[in-house]
């Protein structure tokens, strides 16, 4: 993290975040400022006031697609509009994109934070349960966030009648037990259920019709993680955060893993350039070598090139690229790795995960993986490339139940257009020499 | 190796011969109450059955599914589609080394050729000696310090083939 010293206001995401220190508990979290976002969203907002500042913040999704929060709150019913049910909060915390690994931060070393932050979210839109639903392999998360609850329980921040209000709210964490699909919202609505996690279809969308059918609201770890911040200090402060490097406001967990000197997740003004994420925070490149592509935010985002360095990390900006800025953790490939190699890597990893609910994405995905693998042996036939850009676009948006093979065939249609020749070179020269 | 299971007529309708102990129903209970349906638990109570087994035989799953009231179709399609819960034994140990892009970035080949000829088995097998089950997993989310595994519930960071052997030995 930067030397300069990190509040409230100025880092929301991470000010009580020492990791050599270890988490806080309330006590500790509270006389730095936790819990005061809460209490005020409690004592002196409404509801429809706290959506307003977070409409106002215009803060936008940060699992990867950028959808304004507001607006996702805002398809709840409320008041009249509500038939008096359950309503719920559910926290994707399935952190499973390849490359991301910035949720487990705030998880294991501001568990607070999120209970905080689950709690005034729930306010916001009438909710009755919040659920965090954690991937099952974040042991320690799991277990910091069960210790908060427990604190917050105790302290009556959750319960019946939370600080006199007369509202009641309660929080628990689902631990799943694997497999990537989960994060997609519908799956993991069909999950924190007890079933398979297929997708379902859309509309309705989860905001009227969610877990148990029910108006649920789905968002990502750190999305949830800047409400407080928002309650607090309003949404004209969290849109100066970003210092004017992006339309968009607020902080961004930026990161960098792959092969940089000192890879790593920092909190930065949104829209921070991927350069000063890769040679000021992460150090450059390992042995000097050259960078040779990146993934702006995770396994399923076009590949950009050094020339894309220089471009804010922001939604549109991104976009605009030919790319996504999905996560924002970057990955970088250098000069001496193998496009042929990540690119098979990320589609078997796309392929092992499908859920099998629809043909395309069932059956090719495995079929990419097969060219790719005889590509990388060398042993590629005439044609094999323009098979795999038809599969980018059968497999492409509008094609599929969900956007997990369109995720798939980004990296895949990326690498191809900006290496071509390196996939060349994995082909036979004529389908004889194949079996000679 | 699939064992054969051999059902005699005369056992057909009785009791099936599994059942659950009152640590693993109180916790499944437990976490029943979390929900308004309580086969939101299926999950959950799978993973309770696994912790205290290390794995779920089939003849668990009819049981789970009455007590979360749901049925054994329905919990047999859950507990074959997510990855980690195990429908067959596993060593005493179970080794998920991370396969996804940033490990194999780094170094998750050579981690996983040292670790398959440390071991003397494949990705998927289990030692001879129960000892560890070796497992490929999807992104830990530690990109940071690739290549990375875990064992059992421990993170391991950073892990070279010259490490195996001291972070292999805490583990009997």
């Amino acid at each position: 993290m930067s030397a300069r010293k990190r509040t409230l206001d100025t880092h929301p995401l991470t000010y009580c975040i020492d990791a050599a220190r270890g988490p806080l508990d309330l006590k500790d979290y509270e006389a730095v400022g936790g819990y005061a976002g809460l209490r005020k969203a409690i004592r002196e907002l409404t509801p429809l006031d706290v959506q307003a500042q977070v409409k106002q913040a215009n803060l936008r999704g940060r699992g990867g697609a950028g959808f304004p929060t507001g607006i996702k709150w805002g398809l709840v019913p409320m008041g009249d509009a509500h038939d008096g049910g359950p309503k719920y909060v559910v926290c994707n915390a399935d952190e499973m994109e390849p490359g991301t690994f910035k949720d487990r931060l705030l998880m294991e070393q501001a568990p607070h934070l999120m209970v905080e932050s689950m709690i005034a979210s729930g306010y916001a839109v009438g909710a009755s349960t919040g659920y965090i639903f954690l991937r099952g392999e974040y042991i320690e998360s799991a277990r910091n966030l069960n210790k908060a609850l427990a604190q917050a329980r105790a302290a009556g921040l959750l319960g019946d009648n939370i600080l006199g209000s007369g509202w009641s709210y309660d929080c628990f964490v689902h631990t799943g037990a694997g497999r990537y699909i989960c994060g997609e919202e519908t799956a993991l609505i069909n999950s924190l259920e007890g079933r398979r996690a297929n997708p379902r279809a859309k509309p309705p969308f989860p905001a009227i019709s969610g877990v148990w059918g029910r108006p649920t609201v789905v968002n990502n770890v750190e999305t949830l993680c800047n409400v407080p911040a928002i309650v607090l200090n309003g949404g004209e402060w969290f849109r100066g955060l970003s210092q004017g490097k992006s339309k968009d406001g607020g902080t961004k967990l930026y990161g960098c893993s792959g092969r940089a000197n000192t890879p790593g997740c920092w909190e930065l003004p949104f829209g921070t350039t991927s350069r000063e994420i890769l040679e000021v925070h992460a150090g450059g490149m390992r042995g000097g070598k050259k960078l040779k592509a990146w993934l702006p935010g995770g396994a399923s985002t076009d590949f950009l090139l050094p020339e894309h360095l220089d471009l804010p990390m922001d939604f549109d900006t991104i976009s605009k690229a030919g790319s996504r800025m999905g996560t924002g953790l970057i990955t970088v490939v250098a000069e001496d790795q193998s496009m042929v190699s990540a690119v098979r890597n990320l589609e078997e990893f796309f392929s092992r995960e499908s859920c099998g609910w629809c043909t395309p994405c069932r059956d090719g995905l495995p079929w990419s993986v097969r060219i790719l693998k005889a590509i990388e042996r060398g042993e590629g036939r005439p044609g094999d490339i323009e098979k795999l850009m038809r599969l980018t676009r059968d497999l492409g948006p509008g094609r599929t139940f969900c956007a997990h093979a369109p995720g798939a065939m980004e990296p895949l249609q990326s690498a191809i257009k900006f290496f071509r020749s390196e996939f060349e070179s994995g082909i036979r020269a004529s389908a004889s020499a194949v079996t000679a | 190796m699939q064992n054969q299971t051999v059902i005699k007529l005369a056992d057909l309708g009785k009791a099936p011969p599994f059942e659950l102990s009152d640590a693993e129903r109180d916790q499944i209970t437990e976490e029943m109450h979390h929900y308004p349906d309580p086969r939101a638990a299926s999950i959950g109570a799978l993973k309770i059955v696994q912790k205290h087994r290390g794995w779920v035989p089939d003849a668990a799953i009819p049981v789970v599914a009455r007590l979360i009231g749901s049925d054994g179709a329905d919990l047999e399609g859950v507990a074959t589609f997510y990855s980690l819960i195990f429908r067959q034994p596993v060593g005493r140990h179970v080794i998920t080394v991370c396969d996804s892009i940033s490990c194999h970035l780094t170094g998750y080949d050579e981690l996983r050729d040292a670790l398959q000829a440390r071991l003397g088995i494949s990705l998927g097998q289990t030692t001879d000696d129960q000892r560890f089950t070796l497992l490929p997993i999807c992104c830990l989310g530690a990109c940071d310090r690739g290549p990375t595994m875990m064992i059992d519930e421990d993170l391991h960071g950073d892990v070279t083939p010259e490490q195996l052997d001291r972070i292999l030995g805490s583990y009997t």
